[in-house]
């Protein structure tokens, strides 16, 4: 067992030592050959640093420096769940709560990664890259659960929601739940992510997505990060889009001391199509870091990323874009942009936006701006009799418009005006425009 | 109702207005005209409380009160309403949220229950009707997209439902035609009244035949130099700036 006091990556190694015989799956051969590789790359690796040109800007020292345990298991503390009348799949701290849940009568499966492990020789690690990334590398050694989704063809699964919450607990747990997504030919999927957790509570959520969309399938993800403002969140979505697929992620990153959302989408088919787009919203204490990797392997695939960033009091951003245009990827449509303001002068980002492009006949483009608060529109709102905070968060939200109105599903656009409302309450603002 | 006296105001560092004293009674329109640089802009922008305005010396009284102590949103409240010479753009919000957002910020501070949706909705209908606006404009994002007419005659929609007691018009003349000219004309007309005042900037006499001042100032380098009635404005136009200028 882990010793008391270790952390860091000897920590999460000596704890998959062991743990070795009683993860699950540990008496399948196939798993434990993911297990060490994974934890054989994660050896080699540990925590990425600073040095590692894709984690140039997120320190992850408070991560490696904090004593972390194992989620308990059977707690019932009273969640406050929202309600909403869409099916859900509950995680507390990592593991799948059936309790919790509301999964009867869908015309697609969803169940527990736990349960069914197995049944997924095919499916775990089939995207995922524990050598290159080191945090999908700590996932493999040591995911225990996740939810396993799989859309039938043609079936319009509608919305699904994955809610993942955190309890109080002095042990720090770190859980590191794996999800796997699968969306049939000409499928279609809706899931709005949820992670939230107590405002004091420390953890590490270390999800690990793998997600794969058929030809013609279309999968909606929203993502709406608020965890606690202890927590450490590092996720990473892998997703492949084969022809005629469409698979658009928005990121909302509210919550959270340090939250890393890393996306890799392949675009391995003909006219596939990717929107990533998201917010982050940083307040003093933060650190939200946004890394996105699109790989645009087929011909006449389209691509468009909408990011924002709002950073006040002392917090740091990250945005790094990278776009991948191979040789067989003619006609290739690409768009970025990434905008941040700067709502204090102790605030930073850091924008690192990558094109790399083989093909000859491809149209793409990128750009990115950072600001402050234009004194001129902020002067005018007051003018007209709206105090000087209100004024700010009005344009503040005039800001996030552009990224807010590219979420084409309503129920994800619905779950995120929620969010962004309780992130300006967090702030202390009542928020800004009111809605004639 | 306004009490401009001995104003010095400068801004980065350079000295505009240099002892401006104007007095305007409530209920009167007075017209403040003047060459490029004399100070007309900086006049209306100390008086609505813009940054980077440093007034050195000199007083404004408005209803009493100290008006540069005030916030921005506090002179708004007290009733002072700046249509701008070029209305600020705000992509993003939507103009009718954004006016009802205005008006309910407004009444709150004084007090007023604050109207909702569908009361907003009537209220501004009623108005937009009146400047011609088609409702479409309630819609689009504020001033974003909006042709010169269309900016004003938004200027003069906020002003009508904001009901100021002192309405400051910096050059809302400049770029218009002759029927959106007369549209920001009738809005000021239809305000006027015992508790209503303004202080209409302008380079050209000819909104002045359509808003008939009770009083005509010629300001030059920061200075009121001349003063009179609406038949001064006719003179200008007929003999230029800079006769008077050089008379002062």
């Amino acid at each position: 067992m882990t010793a008391v006091g270790t952390s860091g990556a000897a920590a999460f190694l000596a704890r998959h030592e062991g743990l070795r015989t009683r993860l699950p799956g540990a008496r399948l051969d196939w798993v434990q050959a993911l297990r060490e590789r994974a934890a054989a790359a994660f050896r080699q690796s540990g925590f990425p640093t600073r040095r590692i040109e894709a984690w140039k800007y997120t320190d992850l020292a408070a991560v490696t420096g904090t004593v972390f345990g194992e989620p308990l298991t059977g707690i019932d503390d009273a969640l406050d769940l929202p309600l909403t009348s869409h099916p859900r799949a509950v995680f507390v701290d990592g593991r799948f709560r059936a309790d919790l849940s509301t999964l009867a009568g869908l015309r697609f499966a969803v169940e527990s990664l736990a349960d069914v492990l197995p049944r997924l020789q095919d499916r775990l690690d089939a995207l995922a890259r524990p050598e290159e990334q080191p945090l999908a590398a700590l996932n493999g050694m040591l995911f225990e659960d996740g939810v396993v989704v799989t859309v039938p063809d043609g079936t319009a699964a509608g919305v699904l929601e994955l809610l993942s919450f955190a309890t109080l607990s002095e042990r720090a747990p770190a859980y590191h739940p794996r999800h796997l997504l699968r969306l049939g030919a000409g499928a279609s999927l809706t899931l709005i992510e949820t992670a939230a957790g107590p405002a004091t509570a420390r953890y590490l959520h270390n999800p690990v997505f793998e997600i794969t969309v058929e030809a013609g399938a279309r999968m909606h993800h929203g993502r709406l990060q608020q965890e606690g403002r202890e927590a450490f969140f590092l996720s990473t979505v892998y997703a492949r889009v084969a022809a005629g697929g469409t698979y658009d992620n928005f990121s909302l990153l509210a919550g959270a001391r340090l939250a890393r959302n890393e996306i890799h989408v392949a675009l391995t088919g003909p006219k596939a199509a990717c929107h990533m787009n998201g917010v982050q919203l940083v307040a003093d204490g933060q650190h939200a870091d946004t890394t996105t990797a699109l790989d645009h392997a087929a011909p006449d695939c389209a691509s468009r990323q909408t990011y924002k960033t709002v950073l006040s009091g002392r917090s740091r951003g990250v945005f790094q874009g990278k776009i991948l245009v191979r040789k067989i990827a003619q006609k290739t449509d690409g768009y970025q942009m990434n905008q941040a303001l700067l709502l204090s002068p102790e605030a930073e980002i850091d924008s690192k936006p990558q094109l790399e492009i083989y093909a000859d006949d491809v149209k793409c483009s990128h750009g990115a701006t950072v600001g402050e608060l234009d004194a001129e529109q902020l002067f005018f709102l007051r003018s007209r009799g709206i105090p000087a905070a209100q004024a700010r968060a009005i344009l503040v939200e005039a800001f996030l418009t552009e990224a807010v109105e590219t979420v084409a599903d309503a129920d994800i656009r619905a779950a995120l005006a929620q969010a962004v409302a309780a992130w300006w309450r967090r702030q202390g603002s009542a928020g800004g425009i009111e809605v004639a | 109702m306004l009490n401009i006296e001995n104003l010095h105001a400068r801004v980065d560092g350079k000295p505009i207005l240099n002892g401006l004293t104007l007095r305007i009674p409530s209920g009167e329109v007075h017209a403040v005209m003047g060459p490029n640089g004399s100070g007309k802009s900086t006049l209306s922008y100390v008086l609505a409380g813009r940054e980077g305005y440093e007034v050195t010396a000199g007083s404004v009284s408005f209803d009493g009160q100290d008006l540069l102590a005030l916030e921005p949103e506090e002179r708004a409240v007290a009733g002072v309403f700046l249509a701008f010479q070029a209305p600020v753009e705000l992509p993003g919000v939507g103009n009718a949220n954004f006016l009802r957002t205005a008006l309910n910020a407004v009444r709150r501070a004084k007090g007023e229950a604050e109207v909702d949706a569908i009361q907003f909705l009537k209220l501004a209908r009623a108005r937009m009707k009146v400047l011609n606006m088609p409702e479409d404009m309630l819609k689009r994002p504020v001033n974003v997209g909006f042709s010169g007419g269309e900016k004003k005659r938004n200027e003069m929609l906020q002003m009508a439902m904001l009901a100021p007691k002192l309405a400051l018009l910096d050059e809302t003349d400049s770029g218009l035609d002759i029927d959106a000219l007369k549209l920001v004309a009738d809005t000021v007309n239809s305000l006027r009244g015992p508790d209503f005042s303004a202080l209409v900037i302008t380079h050209y006499q000819r909104l002045l035949n359509h808003i008939v001042p009770d009083r005509v100032h010629v300001l030059s380098a920061g200075r009121i130099i001349r003063s009179g009635g609406p038949e001064l404005a006719e003179e200008l136009e007929a003999t230029g700036y800079t006769a008077s200028v050089a008379a002062a």
